[in-house]
């Protein structure tokens, strides 16, 4: 079997390795959280966005959704742009923990706790947007069925109904589904934790594990259960969210390719930020050993495979405009080749179908700087396509005379860069306080291998 | 009964002025407290001494039982604009002026108003109306001024009035003229002079010309079945465009359908309704008047095939026999660009073609002049004598020369030489703050006065609010200056009435009829026609029964002046031949010569043919623009002689080649916070003819300055891409019914048993004017949100008239073959309506009747409903836009809910006015009928292009409308089948005078 783990490892040597990079950051091999200056400045600077999300939500909430560039006919902009890039990328979290984990792709173990993680920080880093999105943010609320006086329900034909269930599903779920698989590190964690303080807190969390034979029952099962309720969710949620444009009449929005090709799109984006996140991470924290070239290599081969479906999507809406027939489609199809957003185009198609063509060489697949460079290719040019469909569809749609054209404001950059400094700030604490990788799944792994290796 | 005086309403604040803020409170702000001085201002004005006895009558044909604080009070009065009146309704709410209708009994409004009327409510309530009566840069009071002018009485009473100068506007108001009549024979050697940046002096001497005595022109487009305009925009919203369009619709709807031909250098509206349509400049225009004049023997020559007629163009030829054959039946109108000859010539083909008096009047024009001399009266005259210092007091009343002036007249500089000038005016603008006085003047709907329409119908002004701010009436102001005793403006208009109408024991009943009906009856009171034309058809010399008592002793003219004769800058010469254009003054769609700058409905409204908002712009055509190597954005500089000024460029396809337009009215420095600094100023470069006049046109050397200008456009695609848009069919097939797709829907019929309301544009009777967006716009509250704002495409009309130029762009310059189309667009209520299907909150649902009805307090702004309508007639509040000061909710429609931040709006069918139908009708025990329910849009429409109704009833006029073949759903193959539908436009190839291929 091919290396999941580099080498054969007690399970001592993982427990150590992965606890002391949150509990003892100086034996794992570093400076110290304290005395790492990259930390702190990262730290600083990703916190000082985080206020800058929050300042600015508060002064948005003060003066109004105006301050972006939306308008009439542009009336989603960058908000439900950010809103369907960052749920994409929360689906690659989910795909890896709950569908390969059913599928017994046992090399998940190693990138499955923090994928699960981004998701978590992605999906809800997406659901602000919507909410900030709104005119009237503060009565965000009604569209979820509550009861009331007025007997008032949400409109149920809207997709952005069936939006919130989708995503607060999602949310709940993901969260269970990553804090079932913390409590035995938890665990692991309060024992070992040397402060009281620590102690207390792993303690709290860990529900009281104790590593019993009837825990471990139990949490194989309930994660099991939680894993096959995760993966319907992976299909659905951004099934639920192209319904917000496959429903709209406005031509490229109004597309049934849009389920299937948001969800590749999803997959697409969520593996191109895991790798984004674990070539660093495992550079920075030594962690070769775990995170393998071969997790590199699988991950890109899942974006091979979900980019081309992006492409057959992106080919499909052009076949099906001249196909079809209807002008106004045909008009919105040209206007994307050649029109004011025609540069945006053509740099995701070169983002999203060219440059990743590459990963075809298996020499690209196993060159980690090849591979980050084109996640974050990756990465922008499906902000870029999520961007078009929500801006270029409608700045120009049935009467010309209402044709009008987005320009995104300091504000709409503010919100999308301070966004991505939201999550990054969230995942910095997530590897500070929590394990990044799952030490029971992987001290299984472990045992595995070694079976396999030693027999 | 006669309501009692009405009193503004309080400032709805529980505390008064006075008496501080309570701890914790944040100040007022300056605005609310701004308000809240007015208000107690003008109660001070009416509380202390208890209204004064005199008595306003509502309108005659509403309903008078049960007057209710709740119920709108409608009274007839009158907007007065360069001098002319508009007659109104002026709507009140709770004493408040909220809303301006036409006065369907008046013969130049016929129902209708145009965009002024409308937009002259918020004039009313503009906070930077002139509230305090000024002494250089202090705060005086009108006792000061009138210690002031006592002494100074003194002096005229020596030596005759000689130092003594009044300046005004065009006047026709019987009662000012009166009153400037006795002021003359109280002081011989004062002087009047008149000053009206728009008024026509070449139209005036050419009609001297022709008839020997000054006449304006009236034209009956409904007797006509040729009309020819010759730079003239019959259809633009000035004097008498209100009138001139519903007949113009009335002769093309007639058995035999009339032909326009419009001869214009800028595009007009009527260059869009015509049937063809040249592009000249003044120059070739005049040179057209005469070939026609001599084709049609109308200038002394019999009518001869000679060698020079062989030269002119077929079209030329047919024209000219089209017009003889339709000899009487016939109008030719000249404008404002061509010269006093061509406008005698103009007349005198009319009179060759037998038109005089049957589609052309000339009504004598009862602006008297005041001169004796040959260049007296005028401003250039004026600005002279003030140089020499022969000027010690000039009276200035309504007008703003230091603005308006023409540059070369030098007024501002010459005004520094005047010990004593004083400017009564509604806003302290640009003159009041060059004067020693100035006035606040009580705005038309504010305190009484009198005046005539364009065809002579004579009208009383009747206040609806007592004075806001310390405004007088430009009557108590010359009752001052002449008696020294200050009357009430009511006395005075009375007493010109009084001795109009010479019988003392029907005064009463006269006086009050006039007031309800909004206009004089020409004729006595006992032979009551009823006739609302009845002021047109006649000479307006006797019909109101009286003598305007001023002696206009008509000297000779010395020089003529024509368009191209301006003076020519002194570096011309050095410029190439491209830089060098002939600029035209026009008056602009929405601030008219400058005094509307300060108007926020009318600098957002849509200018028609640019569609620019906020903005004025040097219009060129394209191949123009092309010579100069400029585009739409680019700024240019303008010389001519020693005045420069630099203005953006909008590339206008129609326009001629070889000219500029440049629009009045902007580039104002004193016009308030909404008017200050919009644009740029022509003025400067306006020379003046011999007698001190202001010329239509200059010569101009032009150059690039490498800045650019952003506009703010509220349509910035006027192509229709091939799509199916606006319908356009030929006349003889008009009777074709159109191919209608009735595709299958999923969602099953809903039944509306009760109404179920709809509407039908004619967009063969749309000329394009906007009205309807404005009126739109007061009825139903809608906010200004600002010249930014409408460049991000926020705008918040709830009516908008697209402008599409058809693709079959000229190939010659000069005969154009492209077509300007106009497209109403409000909500199309849509039976299933996409915007419903996608609101997750319910705020957009289907009412009872069918209307798509928007719940404000519902919506949360998801902006989904915005994205799914194919229309995009829904609008947003993006900011607060709303204002909520005190005076913007004084003149708020109470019926209509102001819409915050965060929700979406859209027009709602004037939902309103149908509950307010539904409650008259009930109360009357009855259903509603045909007629009860008149939307805003549908009551300003010049043209009566849009219909509202009942489409359950089949006899009611929205049910006629959808059966006509030419009705057709826009965007149909969207399946959203609208309520509103549109009336193709007609077109008339027969009309054309060549061929396709020319």
């Amino acid at each position: 079997m091919a290396s999941d783990v580099s080498a054969p490892q007690a399970y001592g040597s993982v427990t150590d390795r992965i606890a002391d990079i949150v509990l003892a950051r100086s034996r794992a091999g570093g400076p110290g959280w304290r005395g790492g200056w990259r930390w702190r400045a990262l730290f600083l600077a990703t916190f000082a966005g985080v206020l800058v999300f929050f300042g600015a939500s508060a002064w948005l909430f003060a003066r109004g959704v105006g301050l972006w560039g939306v308008n009439i006919p542009v009336a989603w902009g960058f908000a439900l742009g950010n809103f369907v890039w960052w749920i994409g990328i929360g689906h690659a979290g989910t795909f890896i923990s709950a569908i390969l984990l059913l599928l017994r792709q046992r090399w998940r173990t190693s990138i499955n706790r923090f994928a699960e993680a981004m998701t978590l920080f992605a999906a809800g880093i997406a659901g602000l947007f919507p909410i900030l999105h709104l005119g009237r943010p503060w009565f965000f609320y009604w569209l979820i069925p509550y009861p009331n006086r007025m007997e008032l329900w949400p409109q149920w034909r809207s997709p952005l109904v069936w939006d919130i269930f989708a995503i607060s599903t999602y949310l709940i779920v993901s969260l269970l589904f990553w804090y079932v698989g913390l409590i035995p590190d938890l665990a692991t964690l309060r024992d070992r934790a040397r402060t009281r303080g620590r102690q207390l807190a792993y303690g709290l969390l860990a529900l009281g594990w104790r590593g019993e034979a009837r825990h471990w029952a139990r949490y194989e099962t309930a994660y099991l259960l939680l894993a096959g309720l995760a993966t319907p969710l992976v299909v659905s949620v951004h099934t639920v969210v192209s319904l917000d444009f496959a429903i709209g009449n406005t031509p490229g929005y109004h597309s049934t390719i849009f389920p299937p090709y948001f969800v590749a799109g999803a997959l697409y984006s969520g593996f191109a930020m895991v790798l984004t996140l674990a070539i660093p991470l495992r550079r920075y924290f030594h962690l070769e050993q775990y995170i393998t070239i071969r997790h590199l290599a699988l991950s890109a081969k899942v974006m091979l495979a979900t980019g081309a479906i992006v492409a057959y999507g992106y080919a499909s809406e052009i076949f099906t405009a001249f196909y079809g027939g209807d002008e106004f489609e045909i008009a919105m199809t040209v206007d994307r080749w050649t029109g004011a957003y025609a540069p945006v185009y053509w740099t995701l198609m070169a983002c999203n179908v060219l440059i990743p063509q590459c990963l075809w060489w298996r020499r690209v697949r196993h060159c980690p700087a090849a591979l980050f460079g084109v996640s974050l290719v990756v990465n922008l040019g499906m902000w870029m396509e999520r961007f078009l469909i929500v801006v270029q569809s409608t700045h120009r749609d049935f009467l010309p005379s209402s044709w009008g054209i987005f320009v995104p404001t300091a504000w709409d950059w503010t919100f999308l860069l301070a966004s991505l400094a939201l999550f990054a700030w969230l995942f910095l604490m997530f590897i500070r306080f929590l394990p990044l990788i799952s030490m029971t799944e992987m001290r299984e792994l472990v045992r595995e291998t070694g079976r396999t290796t030693g027999s | 009964m006669a309501a009692g005086k009405t009193i503004p309403i309080l400032p709805a604040g529980p505390r008064a002025p006075g008496e501080g803020v309570p701890d914790g409170l944040p100040d007022p702000r300056r605005r609310a407290m701004l308000g809240l001085m007015a208000a107690s201002a003008a109660l001070a004005g009416t509380g202390c001494s208890g209204p004064p006895a005199e008595a306003i009558v509502p309108y005659a044909h509403m309903p008078e039982a049960g007057i209710a604080p709740a119920e709108p009070v409608f009274y007839a009065s009158a907007v007065v604009r360069n001098g002319y009146a508009h007659g109104v309704l002026v709507e009140t709410n709770g004493g408040r002026p909220t809303k301006i209708e036409g006065n369907p009994g008046h013969p130049m409004s016929l129902g209708a108003t145009d965009v002024f009327a409308q937009a002259s409510i918020l004039q009313l309530w503009d906070p930077d109306r002139s509230r305090a009566v000024m002494r250089g840069n202090d705060i005086s009071s009108w006792e000061a001024f009138r210690q002031d002018l006592t002494a100074r009485r003194a002096g005229f009473g020596r030596d005759g009035g000689r130092g003594l100068r009044v300046l005004t506007g065009t006047v026709s108001s019987p009662t000012l003229l009166r009153q400037l009549d006795a002021l003359a024979r109280r002081y011989p050697r004062m002087q009047w002079h008149r000053h009206d940046p728009l008024h026509d002096a070449a139209a005036e001497t050419g009609a001297r010309r022709a008839f020997g005595t000054a006449v304006r022109p009236m034209y009956r487009l409904d007797r006509a079945r040729l009309v020819v305009t010759l730079d003239a925009d019959l259809l633009r919203h000035d004097a008498a465009g209100i009138r001139y369009a519903r007949d113009f619709r009335r002769a093309r709807r007639g058995g035999e359908r009339a032909r326009l031909y419009a001869f214009e250098t800028a595009p007009g509206l009527a260059g869009a309704a015509a049937d063809q349509r040249w592009a000249m400049t003044p120059a070739e225009m005049e040179a057209l008047v005469r070939r026609l004049a001599r084709a049609l023997g109308a200038n002394g020559d019999p009518p001869a095939a000679d060698a020079s007629q062989a030269q002119a163009a077929a079209w030329e030829t047919r024209l000219a026999r089209r017009l003889r054959d339709a000899a009487g039946r016939c109008a030719v109108a000249a404008g404002p660009t061509l010269s006093a000859e061509a406008h005698a010539l103009v007349w005198a083909i009319n009179a060759r073609l037998g038109n005089l008096g049957r589609t052309v009047l000339a009504l004598p024009d009862r602006v008297p002049e005041p001169d004796i001399g040959a260049a007296a009266g005028t401003l250039g005259a004026l600005a002279e004598d003030m140089r020499q210092g022969k000027v010690d007091t000039l009276v200035m009343i309504d007008v703003n020369p230091a603005y308006d002036a023409p540059g070369v007249a030098r007024f501002e500089e010459a005004l520094r030489q005047v010990p004593c000038a004083v400017h009564l005016g509604l806003y302290r603008d640009e003159t009041g703050r060059a004067c020693a006085w100035h006035l606040p003047r009580a705005h038309d709907f504010e305190d009484w006065s009198d005046a005539l329409a364009w065809d002579g119908t004579a009208g009383i002004v009747q206040p609806a609010i007592a004075p806001l701010y310390e405004g007088r009436s430009p009557h108590v102001l010359l009752g001052l200056l002449a008696d020294d005793v200050e009357r009430p403006a009511h006395d005075h208009v009375q007493a010109t009435w009084r001795a109009a109408w010479n019988a003392p024991a029907e005064f009463d009943a006269r006086w009050r009829e006039s007031l309800r009906q909004g206009y004089i009856r020409a004729r006595p009171l006992a032979h009551d026609g009823g006739d609302p034309e009845s002021g047109m058809t006649r000479m307006a010399g006797s019909d109101t029964g009286m003598d305007t008592g001023i002696d206009t002793g008509i000297g000779t003219r010395a020089g003529s002046q024509s368009a191209g004769e301006a003076p020519s800058p002194s570096d011309a010469a050095s410029a190439p031949d491209a830089a060098r254009l002939v600029a035209i003054f026009v008056p602009d769609p929405s601030v008219n010569a400058g005094a509307w700058a300060n108007n926020g409905w009318l600098q957002e409204l849509p200018r028609p043919l640019s569609q620019l908002t906020w903005d004025n712009a040097a219009f060129m055509a394209p191949a123009t623009a092309r010579a100069l190597d400029v585009g739409t954005g680019d700024v240019i500089a303008l010389a001519a002689g020693d005045a420069e000024i630099s203005a953006p460029v909008f590339v206008m396809p129609g326009h001629a080649a070889g000219a500029v337009s440049l629009p009045l009215g902007y580039g104002r420095r004193a016009a308030g916070r909404v008017g200050d600094g919009v644009g740029f100023d022509a003025y400067p470069l306006q020379g003046v003819d011999p007698r001190g006049q202001p010329l239509p046109a200059a010569r101009v050397v032009v150059r690039r300055t490498g800045q650019r200008h952003a506009f703010a456009s509220a349509q910035a695609e006027t192509s229709m891409h091939g799509r199916d848009l606006v319908r356009v069919v030929d006349l003889d097939a008009a009777d074709v019914p159109q191919p209608s797709l009735d595709p299958p829907s999923l969602y099953p019929p809903v039944a509306y048993p009760d109404h179920a309301w709809g509407m039908s544009i004619d967009l063969d009777a749309c000329i394009g004017c906007n009205a309807c967006t404005i009126a739109c716009q007061a009825e139903n509250n809608i906010p200004v949100v600002g010249k930014e704002e409408v460049a991000r495409g926020r705008e918040m009309h709830w009516i908008r008239v697209d402008l599409y130029r058809d693709g079959r762009a000229g190939r010659e310059p000069g005969q154009e073959r492209e077509r300007t189309l106009f497209q109403p667009v409000p909500c199309m209520h849509c039976e299933d309506a996409p915007c419903e299907l996608v609101c997750p909150v319910g705020a957009t649902v289907h009412d009872s009747e069918g209307l798509n009805a928007q719940v404000y307090n519902r919506c949360v702004g998801t902006r989904f409903c915005s994205n799914n309508c194919p229309y995009k007639v829904r609008r947003f509040n993006f900011f607060q836009y709303a204002e909520e000061s005190e005076l913007a909710a004084a003149h708020a429609n109470p019926d209509v809910t102001v819409r915050r931040r965060g929700v979406m709006e859209k027009c709602t069918y004037c939902l309103q006015r149908i509950s307010r139908a539904r409650i008259e009708a009930r109360k009357q025990g009855r259903d509603m009928r045909d007629g009860d329910v008149v939307t805003a849009c549908e009551a300003v429409c010049p043209t009566q292009a849009i219909v509202f109704g009942d489409t359950n009833d089949p006899g009611s006029r929205v049910s006629r409308a959808k059966r006509s073949p030419r009705d057709y759903t826009l965007l149909e193959e969207a399946n959203t089948r609208p309520r509103t539908t549109y009336l193709a436009r007609i077109a008339d190839p027969a009309a054309r005078l060549e061929d396709e291929d020319g």
